[in-house]
């Protein structure tokens, strides 16, 4: 379990983090989202135990981040979101030297390596330089690492930039094994979609407060009494315009780059919206489809961050 | 001493140290130069006296340029295997992930250190074989001998220690080296300069009879100073020559090794203390 109480970082006058309050119960899957400098990976950084917060306490396992640094290293993996590798190294001395970082008798990591590099798909490359491996294969690495010590929280900051499509699936079935395995996952990315995907929670961060944190659903919601709908309709676009510029509850009615298709923003109950549609179907609108417009994770955190990414 | 024998920073460090070929290079050039310098002595000083045997005196100055050479090796390239050891992992990304292991600072700091000087150490300890041959000539007694090894290894545990406590508190390597080299010339160069400045202050005006005015001050810098130093355990006199012009009977040898062994103390604890962030709040 995770419990971020007041966290604040200041740099100067500059906030990077302003009384962040979260709190995670085991196993949870939760997304960062936030533009760059929003203050993810701040916080990435002191649940990681490497950078002081200026007031505000985190509890990992019940066990405080600023009085306990030292356990808490037990319980985390880190990736950060730009890492270096020790270039001279055979990708299974990699995992070796940090097994032994973490106290890990050598009989037991010599069973580990090989478990973890299958995990990251990196098995075949278990004698190969580091240096030699792809970006998107040191990511892997990187994850692989960050495991060897079994900790219940793992803590990524951005694991997938950089890699290309093909590596952002692989990087994303394996963070979902991990999920299966019962992990607490702290997750950041600009990939919005996969987060939605893989999270059981999200949190929206802007300016380093928190300004959205739930389900994707329940962050929908919080949009909910305003939704954006498409009319698409047959005959004269001016007949369809006219009626709904009559409505109370449809405001900023346009026609949109499809032919013969209008949206406005609809507010008001979902009862109300039906009457809408009966009013329309009464007044003799051809009306061919109305739908609302999905919302994703893309827009939620554009309509919440006001698009400023 | 555990923390230095379960340490995987160091092993990690002598395996990526040793891996390449440029570590027995390194070792192999300066053989070679060593080699060439010593038989090159031998065979000047031969040939220059006209005899075909080597005498002890010749022997002892053979001992004394050796020694010299390995203080200036020492000097010189301690702060380039130890000015980088934080700041270049810092540089190269990989120290964030090192600081949320479970490895104490201690063990980071200790381990770095010593795989830092182990090569320095290779290189006087693959050299001991060219070394002993003046003891086939006389002139030197192996207590000479193990006390110039001893203040070698201090001076380069010392130097080291700057090297890395540097590298710790400043985040670019280079301003790491500067700082370390700096502090390296300070305390061979400087110190030997202000000893010379502070005799002349002290003995200006003083007549020639009787003994000169004592002079701590210029005592303490002719003691921090490694080449005064490693002159007084392989030239005979320097040491009465030094009391004499500072009146102060305390061993030059004790100071140096209290002193060097301050700075080492000094240094890896502030290294350890700074190289991870206190995460307790401020008072």
């Amino acid at each position: 379990m995770i419990e971020i109480k007041g966290l604040t970082k200041k740099y100067g006058r500059f906030y990077a983090l302003n009384n962040l309050d979260l709190t995670l119960q085991e196993g949870t899957v939760f997304g960062f989202v936030g533009a760059n400098g929003a203050g993810k990976s701040t916080t990435f950084l002191i649940l990681a135990t490497l950078l002081q917060p200026t007031t505000g306490d985190v509890f990992i396992n019940g066990i405080n981040v600023r009085e306990n640094p030292k356990e808490v290293r037990k319980m985390i993996g880190y990736m950060p979101d730009f890492f270096g590798v020790y270039d001279q190294l055979k990708t299974d001395e990699y995992l070796d030297f940090y097994g032994a970082s973490y106290g890990i008798p050598e009989v037991e990591r010599q069973k580990l390596i090989p478990q973890l590099l299958e995990l990251v798909n990196l098995s075949d490359k278990r004698y190969t330089y580091v240096d030699l491996l792809s970006r998107g294969m040191k990511q892997r690495l990187c994850l692989a690492r960050s495991l060897i010590h079994d900790p219940s929280v793992l803590i990524l900051d951005e694991p997938a930039s950089g890699l290309d499509p093909r590596a952002r699936v692989e990087m994303r079935e394996i963070l979902k094994t991990l999920k299966k395995m019962g992990k607490t996952i702290l997750i950041s990315s600009h990939i919005l979609p996969e987060l939605a995907e893989m999270c059981d929670e999200i949190g929206i961060i802007d300016s380093g407060r928190l300004v959205a944190h739930g389900s994707v659903a329940e962050i929908q919601a919080q949009l909910k009494g305003e939704k954006a709908i498409y009319v698409r309709f047959a005959g004269s676009a001016e007949q369809a315009l006219s009626f709904f510029e009559t409505e109370p509850h449809a405001h900023s009615i346009a026609l949109t780059d499809q032919p013969n298709e209008l949206s406005f923003i609809y507010k008001g109950t979902e009862e109300e919206q039906i009457d809408l549609l009966k009013r329309a179907i009464s007044q003799n609108i051809p009306i061919l489809s109305f739908r609302e417009h999905v919302t994703n994770l893309e827009d939620v955190f554009m309509e919440i961050t006001k698009g400023d990414v | 001493m555990k923390a230095a024998f379960q340490n995987p920073v160091l092993f990690k460090e002598l395996k990526l140290r040793f891996r390449s070929g440029k570590s027995f290079n390194g070792v192999l050039f300066y053989l070679i130069a060593i080699c060439i310098f010593v038989f090159g002595f031998i065979f000047t000083t031969m040939s220059m006296t006209g005899v075909s045997y080597f005498r002890p005196d010749e022997s002892l100055m053979l001992f004394v340029l050796l020694a010299f050479i390995q203080l200036g090796l020492v000097l010189f390239i301690t702060p380039g295997l130890t000015a980088g050891t934080i700041s270049a992992e810092r540089e190269k990304q990989t120290l964030g992930i090192l600081l949320t292991t479970s490895q104490s600072s201690f063990q980071i700091i200790i381990g770095k250190l010593l795989s830092s000087i182990a090569f320095l150490l290779l290189l006087i300890i693959a050299g001991l074989p060219i070394y002993s041959l003046v003891f086939l000539f006389g002139g030197i007694s192996p207590m000479q001998f193990m006390k110039v090894l001893l203040f070698l290894f201090v001076t380069m545990l010392a130097i080291g220690s700057v090297g890395v406590l540097f590298s710790t508190i400043i985040r670019k390597t280079i301003v790491s080296m500067i700082a370390t080299y700096g502090t390296m010339l300070f305390l061979s160069i400087i110190t030997g300069f202000l000893f010379l400045v502070i005799i002349q202050v002290t003995t200006m005006g003083h007549t020639s009879v009787g003994a000169p005015p004592t002079s701590y001050m210029g005592h303490f810098f002719a003691t921090i100073n490694p080449a005064v130093l490693f002159a007084t355990i392989v030239v005979p006199g320097v040491t009465e020559g030094i009391t004499g012009m500072t009146q102060v009977k305390f061993p030059i040898w004790g100071g140096y090794l209290l002193f060097y062994l301050a700075i080492t103390i000094i240094s890896l604890f502030l290294s350890v203390k700074k190289l991870r962030v206190n995460m307790k709040r401020s008072k």
